[in-house]
Formats: C-alpha cells, structure tokens, sequence
C-alpha cells in the first residue's frame, strides 16, 4: 500500500499506526471512574459513621476524617440512586426532593449535615419526627448510592456524574442541570 | 488447485447434517405447536425451498459459465460481439427477470395471508387476556379478570389452556423488551408508552421456552419466560390457586422465615399478598414455590439455586437489580423454608 | 509553435449538430519529445506533494488521502474482527466466563459500530476517491481540500470511539442504541454519548467525500466521457453518493436528538413528556437501511469492471445494470421499517415495507443475471479478482434470499433478532462488500503500488475467508430458528445451542487467518512483488492508461474518450487535451451530460486549514459531550477557521503559479471554441 517514498514517509507512516494502537491502550492504565460499575459488594455491616454536627469535641484528639462517598463519582451508582428514591418511595415524605411530609433535599439547608457520611447516618439510623431507619432493609451499597443521589438534588456533584433527566414524567430540572447550592447548617424545620 | 466442485458437494453437505442436527425442542420456531406456530412454519418452508431451488440454479449458471477455464488475460477483446449471441442472452435474462418477479409475487401474497391469519383473532371478546408488563430482567405476568378478587400478578411463568386462544397485552416498563415464544408464535415488542397486542394459542400440552428478543441491557441474555400450557381443568386450578393469598407458615423454621423476609431487604421489593409486604419493584412472591424456574426462567426453583440466587444473585446474573443479602445461615435456612412452602 | 485547445468529437446518439471541435496538428516529432519533456518537468514541480511532518498534515493529493483512508479503515477492520473474535470465544460454549456481561455488550457494540461506520462507509469512499479521478481522466478531484477535512474529522471519531472503549466509557447499547435503553435513565455516564459524537465525525466525514465523488463525476469528466459512457464503477459510486446525502442527516437527527436528550434535558424520546420512543427507531433506520446499500452499491461497482476485464468483452445489459443500481438506491429508502415488523405500527403499513423489501430483490437479480451473462461462454483465467466476485455469487446469493425471508412480516416476527438477522446481515455485507473489496484490492493494489500481489496467497486468502465464513455464519441460520436471540452474551447449556456456537467460533479462526493471509501478502509484495506494469490485466477503463502508481498529475496530457471502453476503443490517432497550463494547477471542468468542456480551473493545493478546520469540530463535538457551550465555542472558532480557509490563498505552496503571478479564475474558452447552444 506504500509508496516506495523516503524513509522519513514510512517512518512517519508507521509513528501513525504506533500511535492509533498504543496510546489508546497506554490509556488502558488510566481507569476512569465515572464509568466503574460494581456489581459484587463485601457483604453490608449496617454501620452508620460516627459523626458529630458540632465542632466541639471533650477531650478527643482530633475531628474524624471526611468520608469519601465512591458512589459520588460513578455515574451509574447515581443513576441507581435515582432509581431506588423513587423505588424505595422517598418520594413519599421528601416528594420529588421539594419536601413536603418530610424537609426538601434539594435546598440549601441541612438538618443533619450535608456531609456523605451525615446522610448516610440519616438513612441507616432515621431521624426523629418521622425519617425512619432503613438499616438491615438497605444494603449499604444502595445507601452509597441513595446518598449520592440526594447531594446531587442540590447540584453537589461533578456535571458529568450527576443523573440527567427521569425517563418520566419530570418534577424539576435534572440534577446535571441544577445550580449547586452552598449547604448550610440549619436548626430543625417550622412545625 | 482445489477442486470446486468436490469442495462446494462437502461443504453442502456438512451444511445439511449441522442443520439436521437440532429441529426438536421447546424453544423452536421449527417445532410449532400452535396454529400461529403452524402458518410461520408453513411460511417458512414454503420460502426456504424455492430460495433453495432458486440458489442452486444460479449456483449451476455461474458454474455452467466457468466451463472454460483456459482463456489468456491479455486476449484481444470482444467489444461487439455477434447480435444474435446477444438476442439470446437477452432472452435468457428476461425471462430470469420475469420468473423472479413471479416468485416474489408468490412470496408477497403467501406472506400476505400468514399475515392476516396472525391478526384476525385479535377481537376474542371472551378470551383470556394475560397483561404482560416488561422489566430489566423479568417478566411481570398480570391475569385480570372482571372480579376484582380474582386479579393477581405473577412472574416469568404464564399458564394457558390449551386450544384456547389468549390475548397479550404487552406494556413496556423500562426499556423496550420483546416477547417472543418461537414454539407458539412470532414475537412482539414491549415498548414504553405504547400497548401491543397480540394472540397465541397452544394445541399440544407442554411446556415452551421463550427469551426476551431486544436487546434491553447487561441481563438481555438471562431473561427468559416459561409458557406452560395444560388442560382446562389444570389450567382453572392454577388461577385458582394463585388468586388466594399466601399460605400461612406453619412450621417454626417458616414463621422465623417469615419474620426474617419482613425484617431485611426482601421487603422493600417484593410483595406476599396476605402480609405486609406489598412493593411491586421486584416480582411476586405470594406463590413462588408454585413456579417451576427462578431467576426470570434461568434457574432451576430448587432449595440450593434458591438459597445462592437469595444469597448472590450477582456471581450468577451480574447486574441485576436483586441486591446481595449476607444473612446467617440460620436466617437463610428459615427464610427458604418459608419461601419454598409458598405455593 | 502555437498550439491549439483540441476538443473531443461529439458524442453518438446526440442527436445535436455541432461544429467538429478536434484539430489535428502537425508537430516535428523531435521537437515534440522535447516539448512533452519540459512540460512532465513542469508538471512534476506544480503538482509536488509537500514532504515531511507538516507535509502530512497538508498534502491534499487525492491518491495520498485514499490511501490513508484505506489504511485507516483497513486497521478498524482488524480492531472490529478482534472484537468479533472476542464474542465468539465467549459464546463458544454455554455460560462461559470469557467475558462480563459488561464488556462484552460494549465489545459487541463497538464491534457494530467500527465495522458500519468505521470501517465499510470510509473504505468504499475511499476507493471512489482514488479511482474515480483516474476513471474519468481527470487531474484530481473537485474540492481536494474538502476531502482531506473529511480524512481527519474521521480518523478523530475513530480516536474518540477507541479512546472511549479502552477508557470502560466504550458504548454498550447496541451500535443502534434504541432508546430508552440509550437514554439518560438506563445508560448513565458518557458512553452513549460518546457514541452519539462519534457518529456526527463520520457522517460528517461520509458527506464530505459524498460531496466529492459528485462533484468530480459530474464535471471534471476526460472530453467525450458523457453519462452514456461512464464506467460502472464511477456510476456506483455516484449514486452512492447520493444516498449518503439523503441519508446521513437522519442519523444526525436521532444521535443529535439523542445527545441533546441525554445533556440538555430534551424530552424527544421521553413518553410520559410527550415525545415517543419509536420516533427514534424511524429516525435511525430511515438512515440504517440506505446505510447497508451505501456499503453494498459501491461493490457492485467493483464486480462489474473485474468480470468485464476477465471476460474479455462489454458488459452485458449496461443500461439495465445502470438502472438498478438507481433504482436500488431509490428503493432502498423505503424499506426502513422492516427493522420495526415487532413494534405496533399497523398491519397495513407493514404490509407496504414487505412488498418493497421483496421488490428490491429485483434489481439487485438483474445485476446478477447480467454478470452471468457476461461471463457466460468466455474464455476466463481465474486470478484472484475473479475468484472474489465468484465468491460474492456464492454467498451474497444467500444473503439476499434470507432477506427475502426477513421481509416477509410474520416470518419476520420469528426470525427477527435473532442469530438469523445475523447469518443474513453477514452474508450480504461480507459477501456483497467485503468480498468484493477484496477482489478489488487484488486488482487494483498493482496501480496503487506498480507491483502484483502473490496469485498462490491470494487464493489462500481466498479459499480461507470463503470456508471459515460459511462455517462462522450459516449454522447461525439454525441457531436463529433454534430460538437463539441476538446480543446475549451467554446462554443456558439446556437450550442445545452449544454445538452450533462452537462451529461458528472455529471457523471464525479460518476467516481470521485468511485476513491474516491477505495482510502478509500485502506487506510481502510491497518488497518483493513481481513490477506490474501500466496494465497488467489489459483492462479497458482510463485508470490503467497512466503509470503504475500514478503521477501526481494523473495523466501528461488528459484523454479524450471515444467509447464507453477508452482502452479498448481507443484509435491509433485519439486525441488528447492540450493547452492545460503546466505551471498551475489547472485542470478542465467539463458538461455534467456530455462531458463538453467549459472552463480551465485552478484546483487548490496543499493546505493547512482542513486539518485547523478538523480540529475546531473535534473541540465542538468532543466537548460537547460534557457541555452544551461547545456548540458556540466550536462553532465560533469553526467560523474563523472557515473564514481564513475561503479567503486565504489556494495556492499556498504551489510556487511556480505564485511566482508567475497566475491567478485562481476560471477561464473560459474563446467564444469560437464553445460548444454553440441549441
């Protein structure tokens, strides 16, 4: 297929197909998060963090580390999250995330901590005046993946990972498209 | 030099004794066993020997114009060759041309009529109608009825009467699915948003296989069904059977195992009509033992597959939406206990 | 010495009178060898290709680029044939564990993908692109500049498709992605949307070279080549060209409406909001269907120069063969919905789709009665073009059989997504395309590179390919009415579907080796392959009247046609086109029916603004995966691209015209020379 050319053309000719094979394969090594999807989990301990709302600590050494939430960075794990608040019925207390029986998740205010390992707390343990305990009825996997959701019903998540719009009829804007709300510490919701 | 014609009689061959290998069996368009069934496969044969006949004599021309093999590349070309050579291979494809057109007409017409026989049943006022409802990866079966007592809801396994003809509404759920049971009938997509409809009717009593026939996601591959066709009197047993609620446990081990569904995950997807639970996410339970296959018609509904499906359904379906459930031994053991008496 | 235009002598059956247009000149034979000689020096400097790195980038010879793109799409291939590989290791016995469900729905997709959009369009364009020129005696193609845009926004889609895969971002909704399963709530994350992108680069790129190939074949026609005497392969390729036109934008719809649902929060396929989930099954497949003839008509254009070439007479029933293949791709358009026999569109509007899925059946036999006609009675010596185009009788045959089966609605409603679409699809794509390329590569691979390939490897390759594919795809007949659906990446041992699948999967191994074959023979007789000369098979259409390769100004002096078979018919005294400028590029732009010239025209030259041009698209469509404002930012930077490529000067680097200070305008004949209007 070459012409007989220069050396310098078919070297260069074949850098082309070095570099069609095997950069894209270097790339191999470099996983992209967003795409992983787990299917097999370590089995679910149904344990909630131990997390504080107060900055004020008796004589402990030091503030716990920030949880890192994986689910906050793969895109399936939040649109399985999108799933089971719908599946689940979340929305039958927190409606489409505007609140309603229960506080809305989409605003900018936190009862209990916007943090990942807050929400998950939230949904392991329940909350007094109505948010019941879904330990041993949620595996921990799927919490992962609800508390991923609801910190991107306020636009706390990358735009590339947060779930786009319902296959359904749509309460509100996707959460790719909501503006990110800045969270704040609130006290519990009027009676 | 290979030769040919030796070559193309062994490969014909081969061809014949692979395609004889397997024309039996309950997933098989070619074992029909209905009328439906019957007209395709009628169809079929009907256009697969003509074709056949129609390939072997071209085969033979392009042969018959391979007879002199002995021509030199740079020969002088013939640019006007003699007129009346050329008449006659005029005629030759005119009439070729002609006689396809007339086996096309032949198709078109015996398509037509297996086509009209398909849809003609569609009106059965006082047939049995079967809602199917399609999910990523079963099947959620719906039997209505004009009494509301006797409506349930079941999964991947469909009972029918024989010699009866039954009307499916197919939904789609999710994605698109599609229903396809080669023994009984051709297949019909479950879309979402839009309802489709179609019969079928079973003349021989057995059991047939079907698979899900549109790609629909990771489990495309292990999404089966099971059509069961029996007897009247059978088949007015089963619905019978099926419209009560659970059985109460009785043994000790069941009522444990009827506690330990209603305290872990089991509960927030699957309902057992009689108990609390009543989330319609995942398929019914209220008669699980009753069904011969789990796992939408990939398992086996034996104490062991039942036990690992509960336990890991993902090394087995990977994907699915059924979560892992790392519950004792002991749990396990009541909870499949309890699970198996529900027939 | 003056020397005057010669024009061509008018062609039969025009029926016009025209004034005799061919002068003779007498010329001292000495001093025309020495004319003929400083005029190849001068051309050879004018028409220079630019060498080194950025020569690369610049270098809009059509031949160069041809070549690029065969190579290019000749390494998809390979990757999509790995892939397939890959599948059928894993269904090769029953629940194997080869592969997750995860990678191999995204190996079967990619596979799909790479294989139609890829592989199968870009290669038939290419193949036009080389040859059309050369068939019709012309210098080089209509917008050269165009056709190198068109190279490199392809190869960056295949980049951003293979960068995706490696990356676990490859596609994994079938290489249709029917929504809702492609839609945001069942494929979450970029890998259909990554798709989505991709397909814009290569419809983009399949345009680009539609736009081309007509625009050559209709007005840089050789004097005297009117539409009567146009070869059938430049034909194929013309209304291939058309078809892509009218058909790649529906494909940009549904991917565009696809991507916009799936970022911007577009309901066009969402039910519950109004939109409708089967609007994209007609929006893909009204450009799915024509997108199969557009891989299969350009091949029925190379069967019928390799059967007249080794028949060694006129093709028989030329008219009747030109009127299929329009016909073919008219009808092609209206066949769309026999993918969607399962959705619940009416009886009767299905019932229309049958009739014309059988009719085109039609076509397509006279084709191959006519070939058989050729054929028949000849002396033949079977070289490996040949043994190809006997090979496509064989299994395309079949193929277009089953898809007379197929377009039959209820039979449909058994064999539809099953292993039996699959048998079929392959029989008429590897049969009716593949096998024909090859046997096109195998002619034509001596005047791309002056040597011949192997004649003994070549039916090794041959023999190969041709079992190893019957043994891969007909039992998937049997395993189609068996019951087998398409896609699944694995199946139940109960279902007795195993032997079959393992027969497939060895004779997958046979067609593999038998590319493997070819790839060696390649790159064997690059080095040691006997020298082919101008024409080696003493065909008859104008490609094989230059030297083997080319010169980059494809002809010293442009032919002027006298028949429908310039080799063959060409008289000891045939004229030849004179008075072209050798400084510039100019070549002649000639009548779309009769191939009468019109204007002198300075084609552009080597530049740098495609390449700029295919990178501010791949800036828009890249990042417009991940944000709506890439369309404006890419469309602004696209928009001064543009405005420096239209205004800058054609003739960057060709010196010579810049240093006599010619300038790029037509120019028309004098008026005594142009044809008089009737």
């Amino acid at each position: 297929m070459f012409k007989k050319t220069s050396g310098r053309r078919q070297c260069f000719a074949a850098l082309r197909v070095c570099v069609k094979i095997f950069i894209p394969c270097l790339l191999l090594f470099v996983a992209c998060k967003r795409e992983q999807r787990q299917f097999t989990q370590p089995p679910s301990t149904f344990k909630s963090y131990d997390v504080t709302m107060s900055d004020i600590h008796p004589g402990s050494p030091g503030l716990p580390q920030p949880v890192q939430n994986p689910s906050d960075q793969r895109a399936f794990d939040t649109n399985e999250g999108k799933r089971l608040f719908t599946q689940y019925n979340c929305s039958g207390c927190h409606f489409n995330g505007g609140g309603g029986i229960g506080p809305p998740l989409m605003d900018e205010k936190w009862i209990y901590g916007e943090n990942p390992e807050n929400i998950y707390s939230t949904i392991v343990e329940g909350r007094p005046n109505g948010m019941p305990s879904f330990r041993y009825k949620i595996p921990d996997n799927q919490v992962r993946e609800l508390v991923a959701y609801v910190r991107s019903m306020s636009g706390q998540l990358r735009k590339d990972v947060a779930p786009t719009r319902n296959d359904d009829m749509n309460a509100h804007r996707s959460e790719e498209r909501t503006k990110r709300e800045t969270p704040q510490r609130s006290g519990p919701p009027p009676q | 030099m290979i030769d040919m014609r030796n070559t193309t009689l062994k490969m014909c061959t081969l061809a014949f004794v692979l395609c004889c290998s397997s024309c039996g069996g309950i997933h098989n368009a070619l074992n029909p066993s209905g009328p439906q069934a019957h007209n395709l496969s009628r169809l079929w044969w009907l256009m697969f020997i003509v074709c056949s006949a129609v390939f072997v004599i071209v085969m033979i021309a392009v042969f018959l114009s391979l007879r002199n093999r002995t021509g030199d590349s740079q020969a002088t070309p013939q640019i006007e060759p003699p007129r009346e050579q050329e008449r006659k291979r005029s005629n030759v494809v005119v009439t070729a041309v002609t006689i396809t057109v007339v086996i096309l007409f032949v198709f078109l017409i015996a398509s037509f009529s297996a086509g009209r026989s398909m849809t003609a049943g569609l009106e059965h006022k006082n047939g049995l109608t079967v809602e199917i409802t399609g999910h990523q990866w079963w099947w959620e079966v719906r039997y209505p009825d004009a009494s509301a007592n006797n409506i349930f809801t079941t999964a991947n396994e469909i009972h029918i009467p024989i010699g009866v003809p039954v009307t499916f509404s197919l939904k789609g759920g999710d994605v698109i699915h599609s229903f396809w049971v080669p023994n009984l009938a051709g297949k019909k997509d479950l879309i979402p948003g839009k309802i489709n409809t179609m019969w079928l009717q079973a003349d021989k009593p057995g059991v047939y296989r079907g698979q899900c026939a549109e790609y629909c996601g990771l489990q495309h591959a292990r999404m089966a069904l099971w059509i069961v066709a029996e007897p009247q009197e059978q088949f007015n047993a089963w619905r019978q059977s099926q419209t009560g609620t659970s059985i109460p446990p009785s043994s000790d081990s069941q009522k444990r195992g009827q506690q330990v569904f209603l305290t872990s995950t089991c509960v927030m997807c699957h309902a057992i009509n009689g108990t609390p639970a009543g989330s319609n996410i995942g398929p019914n339970l209220t008669h699980v033992a009753s069904r011969n296959m789990i796992a939408a018609a990939t398992l086996v509904n034996t104490r062991e597959h039942l036990a690992q499906w509960i336990r890991d359904s993902q090394t087995f379906k990977p994907g699915n939406k059924m979560p892992q459930n790392n519950l004792s031994d002991a749990d396990l053991n009541s909870l499949v206990d309890y699970l198996q008496s529900l027939k | 010495m003056s020397q005057k235009e010669a024009q061509n002598e008018e062609p039969r059956n025009e029926g016009r009178p025209r004034a005799p247009l061919v002068e003779r000149i007498d010329v001292d034979r000495e001093e025309l060898a020495d004319v003929m000689k400083r005029e190849k020096e001068e051309l050879e400097r004018t028409w220079a290709r630019p060498t080194g790195i950025i020569g690369w980038f610049i270098d809009t010879d059509h031949k160069a680029i041809a070549k690029r793109y065969i190579i290019t799409a000749f390494i998809f291939f390979v990757f999509g044939g790995i892939e397939a590989a890959l599948m059928r290791i894993q269904l090769m016995r029953p629940d194997n564990h080869f592969l997750t469900p995860d990678q191999y729905n995204q190996i079967f997709t990619v596979h799909g993908t790479t294989m139609m959009f890829l592989f199968a369009v870009p290669i038939m364009t290419a193949m036009g692109i080389y040859l059309v020129p050369l068939m019709i005696g012309a210098r080089d193609v209509a917008f050269p500049r165009l056709n190198l845009y068109g190279y490199f926004v392809y190869l960056i889609g295949g980049i951003l498709l293979y960068t995706g895969f490696v990356l676990n971002t490859g596609p994994d909704a079938g290489w249709f992605a029917y929504v809702p399963l492609s839609g945001p709530g069942f494929s979450p994350g970029k890998r259909v949307d990554i798709w989505a992108q991709m397909i814009t680069f290569t419809e983009l790129s399949g345009l680009a070279g539609a736009v081309v190939v007509i625009g050559t074949a209709f007005k840089m026609r050789a004097p005297g080549m009117s539409l009567n005497r146009l070869p059938l392969f430049v034909w194929a390729q013309v209304v291939t060209s058309f078809m892509i036109i009218f058909a790649m934008p529906s494909v940009m719809l549904a991917s565009g409406f696809l991507a916009s649902d799936r970022l911007i929060d577009t309901h066009f396929f969402n039910p519950a909001e109004g939109g409708d989930a089967i609007l994209y099954q007609h929006l893909f497949w009204f450009f799915g269907h024509p997108e199969v003839y557009i891989i299969f008509i350009p091949a029925l254009g190379f069967i019928s120069p390799i059967i007249v070439t080794f028949a060694r007479r006129k093709i028989f029933g030329y008219v009747p063969l030109v009127l299929s293949l329009i016909s073919t791709a008219f009808i092609g358009f209206g066949l769309w919905v026999h993918h969607m026999f399962a959705t619940p569109i009416p009886q009767m509007g299905q019932s229309l789709f049958t009739a014309a899925s059988m009719m085109i059946a039609i076509p397509s036999g006279v084709q191959i009665f006519c070939w058989i006609a050729t054929l028949w009675g000849s002396k033949l010596n079977i070289k490996t073009p040949l043994l190809f185009v006997l090979g496509f009788f064989a299994i395309f045959i079949i193929g277009g059989l089953t898809g007379v089966m197929l377009a039959s609605v209820p039979l449909d409603l058994q064999i539809h997504d099953t292993f039996f679409v699959v048998a079929h699809l392959h029989y008429v794509l590897i049969g009716g395309s593949v096998f024909p390329l090859f046997g096109a590569f195998y002619y034509w691979f001596p005047k791309w590179t002056g040597r011949m390939l192997s004649e003994s490897a070549g039916r090794l390759n041959f023999w190969l390919m041709f079992i190893g594919f019957n043994l891969v795809f007909f039992p998937m007949h049997q395993l189609g009415l068996n019951g087998m659906p398409r896609r699944v990446y694995t199946y139940l041992p109960e279902t007795g579907w195993g032997t079959l699948n393992l027969v497939a999967s060895i004779g997958a191994f046979i067609l593999a080796s038998g590319v493997l074959v070819f790839i060696i023979n390649v790159f064997w007789a690059r080095a040691a392959g006997a020298v082919a000369g101008d024409n080696p098979w003493a065909a008859d259409s104008l490609e094989w009247a230059t030297t083997s390769p080319p010169p980059n100004y494809n002809f010293h002096n442009l032919p002027v046609v006298q028949g429908r078979y310039p080799i063959w018919q060409a008289t000891a005294d045939a004229p030849v086109v004179r008075g072209l400028s050798t400084t510039s590029r100019e070549t002649l732009v000639t009548s779309v029916l009769d191939a009468q010239p019109e204007l002198c025209f300075d084609i552009p030259g080597p530049s740098i603004w495609p390449f700029l041009l295919s990178l501010a698209t791949a800036v828009m469509f890249v990042a417009g995966i991940f944000t709506p404002w890439a369309i404006l930012t890419g469309a602004i930077l696209g928009g001064i691209v543009l405005t420096c490529w239209f205004f800058g000067d054609p003739n960057y680097k060709n010196k010579t015209a810049r240093e006599t200070g010619k300038r790029s305008q037509p120019v028309r004949p004098a008026p005594e020379l142009r044809p008089k209007e009737v």
